[in-house]
């Protein structure tokens, strides 16, 4: 069993930071993972893509993933700007960060009916918890909660050790309250 | 007990170097290598190594501070990538014909121009020659057990050589995946303290380094040379992977031959791209085409007899190169195709360029090579024997 992610965010965002965060959640529970960016100029706001390979055996593929189970959108104004849908299978799921309900978002992305859609305003909850538009700890969260490949408690764990080194106290418990809330509030249409 | 992290290449090596905590470290940086050195620097700034961090001002100093402590008798290490190794070439050949074990990760790039920082080849390979050990491998894990192993290689008292252990640039160095690392102590251990062979610093055994020798003995001392690598290095290095696999469980040899046993067709090919070829060797299997493969691990020194054991019995060959001799064969092609050549019966060989400047290598076209392969080994007929692959036509 492999689950391959794909991410799209925008330079700067922290992305990157957020596939690498959920690839050590993944790891407690014994799995093989893998995260990466793809290597190309590296600009701030510039669209990127990152990349998630979580398996029950060890991971030999080092390519991009081209298939993806689960798309993340962390930044809704690429939907219009590049190719999120890019070779999707008929089961994939995508999950978005967006103020727009799951109904409005099929259509915005024109999913196929056996797609899922899920949506979390991860922008709005990293203003009321972090006091930034950083979207991605309530991404990692709603992402636990839909790849059922990780507990919420495993994550906010990890999201602790994650930033613990770096920041301050209140920008630690802001993540795991975005972490937490992007668990909890993650919509499916 | 190990611990399972989730760490880049550059990240795991870097984490051996401070497990094995060596005397002296020369750095300069240079991408993709950079965030390896930075790191190791990090844990001397940080106390939790006593190493001396000498900060250089170029590749070829970091290489010459290098021959100066190891000359002196320290445990000395250094790393690099793409021109840094390409400035350093010089002070290689003086590290290898001094007989002066230094340790040097290799992030493999491409070399400019056109200038390109991702991870290919043509760095190490060019350094092929210059009587180096080279370690090749393919992922995080294998750098991190490379790295260790390499000290043992390098300072085996018969050997007292210098080690490179190459990895992708990006690809492994700067992507996070699962790695198992040994406790500080078992790696403390297992390196064990070094012991320095006529050091300069023995001002009690006065000795010289570096002297001019004219035409009347030098071909007796190149002949040493190349004897110590040729004929003591393959033994350390397989002895030391079985104390390593006790050590870790993990087992290492001069190459892995993947499914080869039984195989017909078969592709050779080094580091991350090997990974990604050997679930294509599965799909092949599934498929009914008997498909394997051979990853070299010892490239330096080249382990023709026993890569020609592992292939001489199939059908068709593909060498892919990650890294070009323009004018010429790829470098691992030549190396494949010279171990075959004393036999009569022996596959046929075709050599693909890949991967260049860290462009990508896909399932797919690893796919295309075993089914060109596939049809070789049916028809017997070569349409070309060297091609680059992977390029937008």
């Amino acid at each position: 069993m492999i689950t391959e992610i794909r991410w799209h965010g925008r330079g700067g965002q922290g992305t990157v930071t957020a596939a690498k965060v959920f690839a050590d959640a993944c790891l407690s529970s014994g799995r093989h993972v893998q995260a990466f960016p793809e290597y190309g100029p590296e600009r701030s706001g510039a669209p990127l893509r990152a990349y998630n390979r979580i398996a029950d055996r060890e991971l030999r593929m080092h390519c991009p993933v081209t298939k993806p189970d689960i798309v993340v959108i962390a930044d809704p104004t690429l939907i219009d700007a590049v190719n999120v849908t890019d070779g999707s299978k008929p089961d994939t799921i995508f999950l978005v960060n967006t103020n727009l309900s799951p109904e409005e978002l099929r259509k915005k992305i024109g999913v196929a009916p056996s797609q899922k859609v899920f949506s979390i305003n991860a922008t709005k909850i990293a203003l009321e918890t972090i006091g930034r538009p950083l979207p991605n700890a309530a991404l990692v969260g709603a992402l636990a909660r839909i790849s059922k490949l990780v507990d919420l408690n495993t994550v906010l764990e990890d999201v602790r050790k994650s930033f613990g080194k770096k920041f301050s106290q209140k920008i630690i418990d802001g993540n795991l309250e975005a972490t937490r809330r992007g668990y909890e509030e993650v919509m499916e249409g | 007990m190990a611990k399972v992290v989730a760490v880049t290449g550059n990240e795991a090596v870097a984490n051996a170097l401070r497990q094995v905590e060596p005397d002296v470290c020369a750095a300069y940086p240079i991408t993709p290598q950079t965030d390896l050195m930075q790191r190791f620097s990090a844990f001397v700034s940080d106390g939790k190594v006593k190493t001396e961090l000498i900060l250089v001002e170029s590749e070829h100093s970091a290489m010459s501070a290098c021959v100066g402590a190891a000359a002196g008798g320290g445990r000395v290490v250094t790393a690099t990538s793409s021109q840094g190794l390409a400035l350093m070439w010089e002070i290689l050949f003086i590290a290898a014909g001094m007989h002066l074990p230094i340790i040097m990760p290799v992030v493999n790039r491409a070399l400019s121009a056109p200038l390109n920082i991702h991870g290919d080849h043509s760095d190490a390979m060019g350094a092929r020659d210059s009587g180096w050990i080279q370690l090749w491998s393919e992922n995080a894990q294998e750098a991190y057990d490379n790295t260790i192993q390499a000290f043992r290689i390098g300072e085996a008292p018969e050997v007292r050589l210098p080690v490179m252990v190459c990895m992708d640039g990006f690809i492994i160095s700067h992507s996070i995946e699962r790695v198992e690392y040994l406790e500080d102590e078992e790696v403390k251990k297992f390196v064990g303290e070094y012991r320095p062979v006529n050091p300069l610093l023995d001002v009690e055994h006065p000795v010289s380094y570096g002297p001019l020798i004219l035409p009347d003995l030098y071909m007796e001392y190149k002949r040493l040379q190349h004897e110590i690598i040729w004929n003591r290095v393959k033994p350390v290095v397989l002895q030391v992977a079985e104390e390593f696999y006790k050590l870790s469980g993990r087992r290492y040899g001069l190459f892995e031959a993947y499914r080869l046993d039984d195989a017909e067709i078969a592709m050779v090919i080094l580091n991350s791209a090997a990974g990604t070829a050997k679930d294509v060797v599965d799909d092949m299997r599934n498929r009914g085409i008997r498909a394997g493969l051979l990853k070299p691990r010892l490239f330096r020194p080249f382990p023709y007899e026993e890569v020609s054991q592992a292939l001489r019995h199939l059908k068709a060959v593909a060498v892919l190169d990650r890294a070009d001799s323009f004018g010429a064969y790829g470098p691992l092609f030549t190396e494949i195709a010279s171990s075959l050549y004393p036999y009569k019966d022996r596959p046929v060989l075709i050599n693909k360029i890949y991967g260049l400047g860290g462009r990508d290598f896909m399932p797919e076209d690893a796919e295309k090579v075993f089914l060109e392969l596939q049809d070789i080994a049916t028809t017997g007929k070569v349409k070309s024997i060297k091609q680059y692959i992977t390029v937008r036509e």
